[in-house]
């Protein structure tokens, strides 16, 4: 039988209960998951708030994937839970000073709020369906309806105005989601390689690039099955979109980094041993140079020549997976490398990742991929296409 | 014909009237009873609110005590009974991972500018006790030239302003009016944030029961008058505790008499464990 407790090697001195790794891998999916939901609302926000035309193609995908991801956000946390039967403890008796009491109201508002944002801009494509089917599925869009079959222009106005303010009320919703995430972490002063100011704003900023990543993945993906040809515009706006924020994240954690090591303060030492030993690899080679600086690059190269075409969508593609791959890495360096870097900043601890196991490997990925599961079934309810019907909003 | 109708109308009004009176006269006297304790003391919950004078026992007054620990580093001699004490003391887990109590040894060898530090988890001191449930600290240093060594006694700091108590999301874990910090086994969600907040390393998370565990100044001795164990089994008498409210206590009067110090004072906790002879390396 597997023992209860993995025990972390370290080297040099750490806190005896230092040697028991209590945040796990779940930890890292859960802000991966959030920043994905806000990244993918950044997009619909985008065209619905600030008239991006050129990403009406993904502008309900974003919505779908937004709620898809949402809904699946609160399971690692659940799993890691001591007693996850009284997680509500936190809900119900909240206590206030505390960064991880509000979760339940913000996650749960906001999650409300993608419904409302959903509900309405499906409401023609729910209202034909319910009066063209007659099957069980025309039972659930004519529930779906709430009574309301109204698609008249002024019917539509009225809805535009509520989606509108809902994707307004929604920017500050997910950002403030995901940078509260942030805090979460940046606020607690007992570990250097977490207690910063900028920890927020880069966890935004890597949201951001990660979620429009997942839309351009998604997008090409979805055109590949469906066997419609990519709007090169679209995913244009995209990879631009990318580029821009990609530039921000970049240089916030540079920053970051710089502030650690010009300001030099106890434990400073043992960060360098650690940055320049054990994360080498995750941290500047995966994390900066494959994953954020070579998207980057590339990027670039495709703006300045105007590539287009094929290698335009090979480019995206790619750039967008190292991309999103740049981000788990980032949450993976935070949260794991924050605790291999010990409290005593006199030594380093190193995190074995089970495979199997509530907090191992596999239950990871399944964590990760599941919402893509979920986001399939949405598809096929509420297709996000933008030749079919749902549009008529726009 | 309106008036015969309306006589006994108005009597039946009244008999009711009447009645609602009683009724709510006895539910005034209910209430009344309740104010006055007979029904709160039938559903009252086991942990009474901070303001009540007797807490957790009858004969404990919670706002008569401000609890301090003294440590004199210069007095332990790293023989880690306080360590074996706590774990059987509070059914810490037996294992070298988990202590709501340990010792630190600081040594400096001759030629080497870095100091060795070590705790009774550490592997060599592992083998050297034969097991995981007994702890003694290898004689490791025999053969080097030592030019200055010490121990240094850990253990919860009870902060004033601990950042475990204010990342807490459930306010299971809590600062008690006579300055211990605690942890409500009930209502932890076992999330262990106040795990990652603690500076000092003290906190663990106690697999078995679910939820976030560390010393509590054996607060089931201290409200009977007891010592913490730690302190009992001392043979030197280098942990002292007491209350800071009774001004000849014994840590009163370490705290008056020595010059003090606590651990990662820039971390604003304001710790309640006060040190003296650690060097520069502690924290």
């Amino acid at each position: 039988m597997e023992p209860i407790i993995q025990f972390a090697p370290y080297t040099g001195w750490v806190y005896p209960n230092e040697t028991v790794f209590e945040w796990s891998v779940l930890i890292a999916v859960y802000p991966y998951l959030t920043g994905l939901v806000a990244g993918a609302f950044t997009v619909s926000s985008l065209y619905q708030v600030f008239g991006f035309q050129r990403l009406k193609p993904v502008a309900h995908m974003a919505l779908l994937t937004s709620l898809s991801f949402m809904i699946f956000v609160p399971t690692p946390l659940l799993l890691h839970l001591g007693h996850p039967e009284r997680a509500f403890n936190s809900t119900i008796t909240p206590h206030l000073t505390s960064a991880m009491a509000m979760f339940g109201f913000f996650a749960s508002f906001y999650v409300a709020l993608l419904i409302l944002e959903g509900w309405f801009a499906y409401r023609p494509f729910i209202v034909e369906q319910a009066q063209k089917r007659t099957d069980l599925l025309g039972r659930f869009y004519r529930l779906l309806t709430l009574g309301s079959y109204d698609v008249s222009e002024h019917a539509m106005r009225y809805d535009r105005k509520w989606i509108f303010a809902l994707a307004v009320i929604g920017i500050p919703a997910a950002h403030g989601l995901h940078g509260y995430v942030g805090f979460m972490y940046g606020s607690l002063k007992s570990r250097e390689w977490w207690s910063s100011d900028l920890m927020p704003v880069i966890f935004l900023f890597s949201a951001i690039i990660s979620g429009v990543s997942l839309l351009a993945v998604l997008y090409v993906a979805t055109c590949k099955m469906r066997k419609v040809p990519v709007d090169l515009g679209c995913l244009k706006g995209l990879a631009y979109t990318i580029w821009a924020f990609i530039m921000v994240a970049l240089v916030l954690e540079g920053l970051e980094f710089a502030n650690i090591v010009y300001k030099g303060r106890e434990g400073v030492d043992m960060i360098m041993q650690y940055v320049t030993g054990p994360l080498l690899i995750p941290y500047f080679i995966l994390q900066f140079a494959v994953g954020a600086i070579t998207p980057f690059l590339w990027l670039s190269y495709m703006i300045w020549r105007g590539t287009t075409g094929k290698a335009l969508v090979i480019g995206v593609t790619v750039c967008a997976c190292l991309v999103l791959f740049s981000v788990f890495m980032m949450r993976w360096n935070v949260v794991i490398g924050g605790q291999e870097i010990s409290k005593t900043g006199k030594g380093l601890l190193s995190y074995h990742l089970p495979l199997f196991g509530k907090e191992g490997a596999l239950v990871a990925i399944l964590l990760t991929m599941a919402p893509l599961g979920l986001l399939y079934v949405l598809t096929r309810l509420f297709p996000p296409w933008s030749d079919a019907a749902t549009h008529a909003h726009s | 014909m309106k008036k015969e109708d309306s006589a006994p109308t108005l009597a039946a009004r009244r008999a009711f009237l009447a009645k609602l009176g009683g009724a709510a006269t006895c539910a005034g006297a209910a209430l009344g009873a309740a104010t006055l304790g007979v029904v709160p003391r039938a559903a009252a919950k086991p942990e009474v609110t901070p303001d009540a004078a007797s807490f957790p026992t009858k004969d404990y007054d919670w706002t008569k005590h401000q609890w301090g620990f003294g440590v004199d580093a210069t007095k332990c001699i790293g023989c880690l009974r306080c360590v074996e004490a706590c774990k059987r003391e509070n059914d810490v887990p037996a294992n070298a991972h988990q202590f709501r109590t340990w010792v630190e040894r600081y040594v400096h060898v001759e030629g080497d500018a870095q100091v060795h530090i070590d705790s009774q988890q550490d592997p060599v001191n592992i083998e050297a006790s034969g097991s995981e449930k007994t702890f003694r600290f290898a004689n490791r240093y025999k053969d080097a030239k030592v030019d200055k060594a010490f121990f240094v006694p850990k253990l919860c700091n009870h902060c004033t302003h601990p950042a475990c108590v204010q990342v807490c999301p459930t306010g299971a874990t809590y600062r008690t009016k006579d300055g211990v910090v605690l942890i409500d086994e009930t209502y932890c969600i076992g999330c262990r944030y106040c795990v990652q907040a603690c500076p000092y390393g003290a906190r663990y998370f106690n697999e078995e029961k679910g939820v976030a565990d560390k010393c509590t100044w054996c607060y089931h001795r201290i409200t009977k008058g007891l010592q913490p164990a730690c302190v009992e089994v001392c043979p030197v008498g280098a942990r002292m505790f007491g209350d800071q409210n009774d001004k000849q206590s014994r840590i009163s009067l370490f705290i008056r008499n020595s010059r003090v110090q606590v651990l990662r004072p820039e971390s604003g906790n304001a710790p309640n464990v006060f040190y003296v002879g650690i060097d520069k390396e502690v924290n």
